[in-house]
């Protein structure tokens, strides 16, 4: 029996979170002294405000989309990657490479090649945690954390020793060649007749981003291969009957999230930074938890709460940019929207439940009382 | 507590106007029951008839709408199962709640020890033990560990448990469910001896026989109401059925005698051990044959899932098994479920929620679940043909009498009854030569049960072999034309079942040969 009717549960739990979060900020920012609604004004006008604050909050969404889509595909197949971060770091370290040392002609070339490159390094990385789990019966949330360090060690190590240009200071790698380039918003929308921002990081990977939304609907949805990874996501024991090897699922299905992970890069790394530093991915891989979990799994629900987060993270920093706001409570604010909209789903979720079978139940009585009497 | 003396016929528990809804299921309506104390009151109904949350509410799991609950004449409120038990209910639930390794002495303590150091409520334990064993006949070894005694054992630690709690009014649900019907026999003969001790007790069944056998009175309940309450003695089991059902139902199965053909499977040697090295088939060998149902009876876990799942192409195994004389491979590259289903083998398991469907899959998903790598169902290498899957499934459906027929229905909104028939609708069109079926009518409907029947025997009549695995004595003894008993990973015996009875198979079950009984 249905508890809820859909449209409540993927329109209204996340706005109730949202809202609560929203009050909850309000009271912190009244706490140290500052007015709730100048500061939300501040923050939407910062993200959205200008077609610079939106060059900047499509950026920041570009990265989320990704690694929402990472989580969502492994959930699906009930798998929890919670290493998305070092997944997308590996991506970076992908990109790079394929970047610095192949003779790319020309930016639409370097992107194929960085594609392929950055979802294989994702996907390599996703891919020993999902073996150990498959193999071994090693947590895949244990593994997938700690690969996550192993994975800005590693580029540590990389950056520092191996990959730095002879006489630079900084851990990073050179610049990329001026071919790799991937064009900005205002480029791709000039021979359109359309200025758009120079400044703005958002670029071209935004597309290729929207198109891994499309991709990952048709996959889980309209291909066998997705008819099993759900399958086996809701019921393994069923998924055993069926003749679907657990084996394949967990390795394919955490492939394809690492590689979404991974594919990260080509916005952050590739479209924005154009070098390879420390510390790139800057948290967007656990950002992508809370975007599948308030996505609902779902890739339209995912470009959605990508974009409230895109939002959250531009206005936080126009926010502390601008007013006294400390950035600590900044800080504070994006916590409590990711605690709120995927942490505390229940809490919401529960009473709404009942909301609604009251409803119901009120509802139906009237209809059946007339009939009885009939 | 009433004194017997006293003369005043209070009822022990009444029921008045008891309602409870579930959302828009209406699960308990206006129900209203007397029982009286020192009898055993039966009640009966379908799955899904309300017989469990009544009980939930009476033992204070569920909170009714409206109603009340009497006790010994005096109204009480029962809140929890905390105030269930002071006011004397107990509960033997149908999924024991035991710790697994404790002992029999622990268990009955856990939850109820008098203080925060152990060793004196179980001393007290051991000394009220002793007593209630001599009273009622109820011996159980108080160190024993629960994980090494029987489960007709573990269901009198359930009621040593209750009685510790000192309760007079005992509810059992579904207590034979898992017992051979030798232990149901002791079971019995317990609950006469609790019984004339002036205890009151209430048999939560679906099983006419148990109803006609130690019942006094019986209440029927059919969709959440409570359709009658009869004396046993003035009643019958066809008359039972048709207040339970709604309608006359057959109780024997109609069939025409078989007319087997070749061997379909030989099965040789199977061995089968776990993952904890427990060797779960000792090595057994049987044919079943082109038109004919081979029945596996037997008391649940003496091996019969693992037989179903080897079969299946989950489960490891080494031996011998052909189908149409060529031969099956056991451990290798072809030992899954999708090259089982490519031979020919259709399975029906014996858990439809744990493994015949996904239970958030739409109807037609579940349709095709197991052979959706069939080439008539996919659009291109990668991508399904959906749209013709949906209309395949709405047809299969239709000719299945699933209800509602509506495809887009997720698997958990159908009842029981309707969730076999997709299963079975999605196996038997398949036009296997061999179909493996588990407890095919577990947690049906009586009405649908007939369905099923007749799909099996249809299968059947059409020349195919059907190996039949059932808890359910009487389900095998009515569809199969040959019966193989399983005890401990081993086949006792085989039968025919014009030549045998309920008696000897469940001599058989206990692992007892007919010669040494």
């Amino acid at each position: 029996m249905q508890k809820m009717p859909q449209w409540a549960d993927v329109v209204l739990i996340p706005l109730i979170s949202l809202i609560l979060a929203a009050v909850l900020s309000g009271l912190v920012i009244l706490a140290i002294g500052e007015n709730p609604i100048t500061a939300l004004t501040i923050m939407i006008d910062g993200a959205m405000g200008s077609k610079y604050a939106w060059g900047y909050t499509l950026y920041y969404a570009t990265n989320f989309i990704f690694t929402g889509l990472a989580v969502s595909v492994a959930f699906h197949a009930r798998m929890f990657n919670i290493g998305g971060e070092g997944q997308a770091t590996l991506g970076g370290l992908g990109v790079a490479l394929c970047c610095l040392y192949l003779p790319w002609p020309h930016w639409s070339l370097a992107i194929l090649g960085a594609i392929v490159a950055s979802a294989a390094f994702g996907a390599f990385w996703a891919l020993i945690p999902a073996w150990l789990q498959a193999k071994r019966g090693s947590h895949i949330v244990i593994t997938t954390i700690m690969f996550n360090f192993i994975a800005a060690a590693l580029l540590n190590y990389l950056l520092v020793s191996v990959l730095k240009p002879v006489g630079s200071m900084e851990p990073a790698t050179g610049k990329f060649p001026e071919p790799t380039h991937l064009p900005n918003f205002a480029e791709m929308l000039a021979p359109l007749g359309i200025s758009f921002s120079r400044g703005a990081p958002a670029n071209v990977s935004f597309i290729i981003a929207i198109l891994a939304c499309f991709a990952v609907w048709a996959l889980i949805w309209k291909t066998r291969l997705g008819y099993e990874i759900r399958a086996f996501g809701h019921s393994e024991s069923a998924a055993k009957y069926a003749g679907i090897s657990p084996t394949k699922i967990i390795l394919i299905s955490m492939s394809i999230s690492g590689a979404l992970a991974g594919m990260m890069a080509l916005n952050n790394v590739m479209g924005e930074a154009e070098r390879l530093v420390l510390n790139a991915t800057e948290g967007a891989g656990f950002i992508g938890i809370a975007v599948a979990l308030m996505g609902r799994s779902h890739p339209l629900g995912i470009f959605l709460a990508a974009l409230l987060f895109g939002v959250l993270y531009q206005g936080g920093a126009i926010l502390s940019q601008d007013t006294s706001i400390p950035v600590q409570i900044v800080l504070v604010i994006q916590a409590l929207v990711i605690m709120f909209t995927g942490a505390l789903d229940n809490m919401v979720r529960m009473p709404l439940e009942k909301v609604f079978l009251a409803f119901n139940r009120s509802s139906a009585k009237p209809t059946t009382k007339p009939t009885a009497a009939e | 507590m009433t004194s017997p003396a006293s003369g005043t016929a209070h009822p022990a528990i009444e029921l008045r106007g008891i309602s409870k809804a579930f959302g828009a299921v209406q699960a308990n309506k206006d129900i209203s029951i007397r029982v009286m104390p020192g009898t055993i009151h039966g009640i009966i109904g379908e799955n899904g008839a309300g017989k469990s949350t009544l009980m939930s509410i009476l033992y204070g799991f569920y909170k009714a709408d409206a109603g009340e609950i009497f006790i010994n004449g005096t109204k009480t409120l029962i809140p929890d199962s905390q105030a269930a038990i002071a006011a004397g209910i107990g509960m033997v639930f149908q999924h024991f709640k035991l710790v697994e390794n404790f002992t029999v002495l622990e268990n009955v303590v856990l939850g109820a020890e008098d203080s925060g150091l152990l060793r004196p409520s179980l001393a007290r334990a051991r000394r009220e033990l002793k007593s209630l064993a001599e009273e009622y006949e109820l011996n159980v070894d108080p160190d024993a560990l629960i994980e090494d005694i029987g489960v007709g054992m573990q269901q009198r630690v359930e009621i040593l448990k209750a009685l510790y709690r000192k309760a007079d009014i005992l509810i059992l649900d579904e207590p034979t469910g898992v017992l051979t019907p030798a232990e149901a026999d002791q079971l019995f003969r317990i609950l006469g001896r609790l019984k004339d001790e002036g205890k009151t007790i209430i048999l939560i069944t679906h099983k006419l026989r148990e109803i006609m056998e130690i019942t006094e009175t019986v209440s029927v309940m059919r969709r959440g109401e409570m359709t009658a309450t009869v004396k046993t003695a003035e009643t019958s089991p066809p008359e039972l059925a048709e207040l339970m059902v709604g309608r006359k139902v057959l109780l024997r199965v109609d069939k025409k005698p078989a007319t087997p053909g070749a061997n379909v499977l030989e099965v040789r040697d199977l061995k089968v051990t776990d993952d904890k090295g427990v060797r779960r088939l000792k090595g057994i060998s049987f044919d079943v044959r082109a038109g004919e149902i081979l029945g596996i009876a037997g008391v649940a876990g003496n091996g019969q899932s693992e037989l179903l799942e080897v079969l299946g192409g989950y489960e490891k195994a080494s031996g011998t098994i052909l189908l149409n004389g060529e031969l099956i491979d056991l451990t290798g590259k072809h030992s899954d479920g999708q090259s089982r289903r490519h031979r020919g083998i259709a399975h029906v398991p014996e858990d439809r929620q744990r493994e015949g469907l996904i239970m958030d899959y739409m109807a037609w998903e579940n349709a095709i679940f197991g052979y959706h790598h069939e080439p008539e169902y996919q659009k291109s290498r990668l991508f399904m043909d959906n749209a013709a899957i949906r209309e395949a499934a709405a047809a299969k459906m239709g000719r299945f009498d699933v209800r509602p027929p509506d495809p887009k229905l997720s698997a958990k909104n159908f009842s029981g009854g309707n969730q076999q028939k997709i299963v079975l609708a999605r196996e038997i069109e398949r036009n296997p030569d061999l179909l493996l079926i588990g407890q095919p009518t577990r947690g049906v409907d009586i009405g649908a049960i007939e369905f099923i029947h007749q799909q099996i025997v249809a299968l059947r009549d059409q020349g195919k072999a059907i190996l039949l695995v059932s808890v359910e004595l009487d389900e095998i003894l009515s569809l199969s034309d040959r019966i193989a008993v399983m005890f401990d990973g081993q086949i006792m015996g085989e039968r025919l079942p014009g030549e045998t009875d309920a008696k000897e198979l469940g001599l058989l079950m206990a692992g007892m040969t007919g010669e040494a009984a």
